[in-house]
């Protein structure tokens, strides 16, 4: 069995009195796409939130690559190799695909101020290989013609592909895509689908939020369901489909 | 590098370096204290560039960086006047004042982290009346200020014995004093043309105008937020802390009164004014938003003499009148500032290209 390279440990996360997340734990492992899926405020966001620092779990934690994830701190978990995109997307508008991209390099690359004023060979030589990078991620998702588009301008769709673009610049371990399909007609979708294998193909563990059951249970090596912020059940897609409390809580719903 | 190699540039280049170095003689023509209000304009551009690190390169509001500009000022004053008997050299103490601003802006900086926009401008403004109210009363019980009297016979910069006031021959060209601190506020200002212009397109820059965007996601992909905000506060509050130094020196006098809100306000729309974050823009709107206070002052008077025979409305009032009349015409029918960034224009000829 390949290694566990998250394991998530009786995470808990209240709002209030609503209890978004109560005492979940699973694990996933090395190259494998693991979907996440249950109704809406299940709490498959939340749990993405706490994984990723930007909500601080009240109960439980994470093991990253074996050690343990440090909460509350956003940019360590992107530099221990955790990259994500948002449900909503959040690019940044103003700025052309290819700097979105090139942005994504920050946690990779070590330039500081001294090195943008001096313009040092070493600096000149990381701002080349940036622009490498950048311009291959945008190549390896298929926008590389709207490079020097605004990324407020780009279709819908491009717009997911430059956010798993700007996120994979981050050289992640572990890719978590938070409903990437949303919105998506069938032809799109099955390109995201093709996306999503070529990038677990080239060695990146993935994390799939996903409303659409057809695409998680025909991509997913294992799935897990979340109903009113606790684990239903986490196997195989064929068990799952089969599962009563599954049927209930989601998919006959 | 190599766009600068391009014969139109060069050229471009020095049209404008002949432009730069026959202004001072141009000015005097009219004289000395035009080279003054020159002087003033430069020192603004290298404060609105200053402020544009925060501002327009961070998207961070501050409406108190007028205090990085005083303490860099007091920091000169009281090393270099007969207050406490010390004349420290000119080019020891700007790095001192620059230090000195800096850690004035990671002061301010580290408590406001988490706050953003409206939130930031008020705390910011409250920090910037702070410094100008110490500055005020610190004559008692030590007096380190001099209180509201300020400090007076600051010296001038020096390098050697070629001192910055007086007239002196340089290569065999008579000099005024302005004239002389017009070019070195000249080489200030390139050089913080420079360090904007470099930094735009660096790592740290794209990493600034990310957290400008959308803070989540500059933080989801790693960026460090903290820190970048910290650095764009340090790196705008030294700029002022230099700009600081240098009105000190050539002033030869400070007092709080110099750094009173309506300063901050003044270089903030300088910058909102000629394109946020973008360099051109903000030079436009410091060297528009400095000179033309003065042409009004020099020119209202005497034209209304002349068409009424007497004085209607005083130039100053006048000044703030068309000073809002234009923000709010900028405002209506250039949101983005006279001279904004070319991502418009980038939009532009994307389209004319798709047509094609």
């Amino acid at each position: 069995m390949a290694e566990v390279l998250l394991a998530a440990k009786a995470v808990a996360k209240h709002f209030g009195g609503v209890k978004a997340l109560r005492d979940v734990s699973l694990s996933i492992r090395e190259g494998e796409i693991y979907g996440l899926i249950g109704p809406n405020g299940a709490g498959k966001t939340t749990f993405f939130n706490c994984m990723t620092g930007l909500y601080i779990p009240d109960g439980g934690g994470f093991d990253f690559a074996g050690a343990p994830l440090k909460a509350d701190a956003p940019h360590q978990a992107a530099e221990r190799g955790i990259a994500r995109t948002f449900q909503n997307i959040r690019l940044f508008a103003n700025m052309t695909a290819l700097e979105n991209v090139m942005v994504g390099r920050h946690v990779r690359t070590a330039a500081g101020v001294l090195g943008a004023m001096f313009q040092n060979r070493a600096t000149r030589a990381e701002e080349a290989a940036i622009r490498q990078r950048a311009e291959d991620l945008l190549h390896y998702v298929r926008i590389e013609d709207r490079a020097d588009d605004l990324a407020k301008n780009l279709s819908y769709g491009d717009q997911r592909r430059l956010e798993i673009a700007r996120a994979l610049a981050t050289e992640p371990k572990l890719l978590c895509l938070d409903e990437p399909a949303a919105g998506m007609n069938a032809t799109e979708t099955e390109e995201l689908r093709d996306l999503i294998e070529g990038i677990r193909r080239d060695g990146t563990t993935i994390l799939l939020i996903e409303h659409d059951v057809k695409l998680v249970m025909g991509l997913c090596d294992r799935v897990a369901v979340l109903d009113y912020g606790a684990l239903v059940i986490e196997d195989v897609p064929a068990v799952v489909q089969k599962d009563q409390r599954v049927i209930e809580a989601y998919l006959g719903a | 590098m190599s766009k600068w190699l391009n014969p139109r540039s060069a050229f471009g280049i020095a049209l404008i370096a002949a432009a730069l170095i026959a202004l001072p003689f141009v000015a005097a023509m009219g004289g000395q204290a035009w080279v003054r209000i020159l002087n003033f304009a430069i020192l603004y551009v290298f404060l609105a560039l200053g402020l544009n690190i925060v501002v327009g390169f961070a998207g961070l509001l501050d409406l108190g960086y007028i205090a990085f500009y005083a303490v860099g000022a007091y920091t000169y004053a009281l090393l270099a006047s007969p207050h406490f008997g010390l004349h420290w050299p000119f080019w020891v103490i700007l790095p001192i004042g620059a230090a000195v601003a800096c850690f004035f802006g990671v002061l301010l900086g580290s408590p406001t982290l988490k706050l953003r926009g409206d939130y930031l401008a008020i705390v910011t403004l409250g920090f910037g009346e702070i410094v100008r109210i110490f500055l005020n009363n610190l004559n008692a019980p030590i007096n380190v200020t001099n209180g509201p009297q300020g400090i007076t016979l600051i010296d001038t910069v020096a390098f050697g014995d070629f001192r910055f006031s007086g007239t002196s021959q340089v290569l065999g060209v008579s000099l005024s004093g302005p004239q002389k601190y017009y070019f070195l506020l000249v080489a200030l200002a390139i050089f913080v043309i420079i360090i904007n212009l470099r930094l735009q397109n660096s790592r740290i820059g794209r990493a600034w105008q990310a957290i400008r965007e959308d803070e989540i996601a500059a933080k989801a992909i790693g960026i460090n937020t903290r820190n970048l905000k910290l650095l764009a506060f340090a790196m705008g509050a030294s700029f002022g802390g230099v700009a600081g130094g240098v009105f000190s020196a050539m002033q030869g006098f400070v007092s709080p009164e110099s750094f009173s809100l309506i300063e901050s306000i003044m270089i903030l729309a300088m910058v909102v004014l000629g394109g946020m974050g973008h360099i051109p823009g903000v030079i436009l709107g410091a060297v528009l938003l400095s000179i033309l206070p003065e042409v009004l002052r020099y020119g209202v008077g005497p034209l209304q003499m002349a068409l009424f025979g007497k004085m209607l409305i005083d130039p100053e009032s006048l000044r703030m009148l068309i000073f809002g009349l234009a923000l709010v015409l900028v405002m209506r029918f250039k949101p983005a500032g006279l001279w904004p960034s070319p991502e418009r224009k980038r939009e532009l000829s994307e389209k004319r290209a798709g047509a094609v």
